[in-house]
């Protein structure tokens, strides 16, 4: 699907510019929003570029910088805290080789940190993409991990 | 005290996904009878109710609605709109709700609407809440070819529709005026307040702005009467109430309970605490909440209650913390939970929730002091909460301040 195709499936309104954000965002194979997407819809909506870009700019969930084709969102919360996140992290980080914020350099994973993604019973807790891990422990992380190396090869 | 489920009566019990389930357990009937009622009438039934805003500043519904019904009469158009921007830490009721009963809480958005003759409105769902969202869709989709959304609903006359607006990870938005912000397409700055939304809301035009657990007791109310629902609770904090109680307990969870339930029957019905472990504190209410020790067990968790002894419901998140925990490091946790929120607007808020981070590091270093810093801190925070426009910027000293009026971690 072009930019344009997914621009245009929104009314251009623009209390519609952050849903179209994460149209394109999610449809874009490296999880982010390229300048070429943002004039577009800044053109569709009739805005100035530097407002969209500041709302883009603006939102944790969005991103200019590519990043991999799996975002790992580790909850940071204090639920998470208090079970354990930091033993999580540090799975995370020696499996991947990589810290919070960046991404590995096979374009797979990005890791970020994320404020209480609301699966506290369960604590702690990450997001893959849309998909939620909760009660983690380290052998857990690791399956999750090869499971998606794994699909990657399909 | 046992859980009392008038909300979540459904969970687990039918299809999320399938209207039909939904219309089997009662679904909709709230909605026809007040279709059925004036506007009026139903305002009037649910401020009877004694309802109360669960999303936690506790405001009557009722009242709510009928300052926004009679706001603004020439203005062309009135909304709703649903906070489903659920992001105070701990919390995680409406995901609960969007996630097994969805028809519930739109079935309350509709009823909300009819009673303010609102025909549009947007549910604003946070971006990480995927599940809640997809629910949702489906949802409306589904009510609309039931007739409940869209034209002339169940041959009433009444048209009123909804659409759903993504956040994208800003916490902020979750305070009303700010979501109103983002749901129009901007960053999620505060607005200058008043007006309330009641009076110029999204658009400019009167809003009404409803939490998915306040919404979701609407069906019910209208449905069983205002005298069934003061049944339930305390006299001034009638209904339920569902609380996520989450950290050092056995079964953390949602338990929906009538309101005035004491913490320790809380924490008994999550299984009592972790491996036996003893209590330590809890933090009620999230980030912008307030820390209790155990003096507080048995104190009826009330809006008005808790506010009396300095502590808050807030949206009814409860963490608990066990002996060998460090409430130190929550309190910090909390803290930079705020420096990484604020949206930078007001000075106070962002140079002072930077600050408020860097101070607390130095508490955990143990460097001498540490009381005197803490009394500091406090005071910061008193300043912050009087100069910030929005909840963000009031809310650091509520931990910070509960901290150090129950807690010598630092002397």
């Amino acid at each position: 699907m072009s930019i344009e195709e997914i621009i245009k499936q929104f009314e251009p309104v623009q209390h519609n510019l952050l849903n179209i954000l994460h149209a394109l965002q999610d449809r874009h194979p490296q999880n982010c929003l390229t300048e070429q997407a943002l004039d577009e819809t800044a053109r569709y909506l009739k805005l100035t570029k530097s407002s969209v870009y500041g709302v883009a700019k603006y939102y944790t969930m969005f991103s200019l910088e590519p990043r991999g084709r799996y975002i790992i969102r580790l909850c940071v919360s204090p639920v998470c805290e208090l079970l354990k996140a930091n033993q999580i992290m540090a799975v995370l980080e020696k499996n991947l080789g990589i810290r919070a914020g960046e991404t590995t350099s096979d374009g797979l994973f990005t890791l970020e940190l994320s404020e209480c993604l609301g699966q506290c019973q369960e604590a702690p807790s990450m997001m893959v993409n849309n998909e939620v891990y909760n009660g983690l422990g380290e052998e857990e992380v690791q399956r999750v991990l090869v499971r998606m190396r794994r699909r990657k090869k399909k | 005290m046992g859980e009392k489920r008038i909300l979540l009566k459904n969970v687990g019990v039918i299809d999320p996904g399938c209207i039909d389930d939904a219309i089997r357990a009662g679904g909709y009937e709230g909605l026809k009878k007040a279709l059925k009622m004036e506007p009026a009438m139903v305002i009037g039934e649910l401020t009877e109710a004694g309802l109360r805003g669960r999303g936690g500043a506790g405001f009557s519904t009722g009242m709510k609605q009928k300052f926004t019904s009679e706001s603004c009469l020439k203005c062309p158009q009135r909304y709703v709109v649903v906070n489903a921007d659920e992001g105070e830490p701990g919390t995680f009721k409406d995901r609960v709700i969007m996630e097994q009963d969805p028809h519930l809480y739109l079935e309350g958005t509709i009823i909300a609407a009819y009673a303010i003759q609102a025909t549009k409105g947007f549910i604003y769902i946070r971006g990480e809440y995927h599940e809640s969202i997809r629910k949702t869709e489906k949802a409306i989709k589904d009510a609309r070819k039931k007739g409940f959304l869209g034209k002339n609903i169940m041959g009433s006359g009444f048209d009123f529709d909804v659409g759903i607006k993504l956040g994208a990870g800003s916490y902020l938005c979750g305070e009303e005026l700010t979501m109103l912000e983002s749901l129009e397409g901007k960053r999620g700055h505060p607005r200058i307040k008043p007006p309330f939304p009641a009076e110029k809301g999204v658009f400019g035009m009167p809003t009404l702005v409803n939490n998915v657990e306040t919404l979701a007791n609407l069906p019910r109310i209208i449905a069983h009467g205002k005298d069934w629902y003061r049944k339930l609770g305390t006299e001034r904090s009638p209904g339920t109430k569902i609380f996520t109680i989450s950290g050092q307990v056995a079964k953390p969870g949602y338990y929906e309970l009538p309101m005035g339930v004491t913490l320790q029957e809380l924490i008994d019905l999550a299984g009592g605490m972790r491996d036996g472990k003893a209590f330590k504190a809890a933090l009620l209410g999230g980030a912008a909440g307030t820390f209790v020790d155990a003096t507080m067990l048995s104190e009826r968790m009330t809006y008005d209650n808790l506010r009396e002894k300095g502590a808050t419901l807030g949206s009814g998140a409860v963490i608990v913390m066990a002996e060998g925990d460090a409430v130190l490091d929550i309190l910090h946790n909390c803290l930079r939970f705020f420096k990484h929120e604020s949206c930078g607007k007001c000075v106070p808020c962002r140079v002072g929730t930077t600050q408020l981070v860097k101070k607390a590091d130095q508490l955990r270093n143990g460097q001498p002091g540490k009381a005197a810093l803490l009394k500091q801190m406090v005071r910061e925070a008193e300043i912050m909460a009087s100069t910030s426009l929005c909840p963000l910027g009031q809310s650091p000293v509520l931990p910070l301040e509960s901290f150090a009026r129950y807690f010598k971690e630092v002397k």
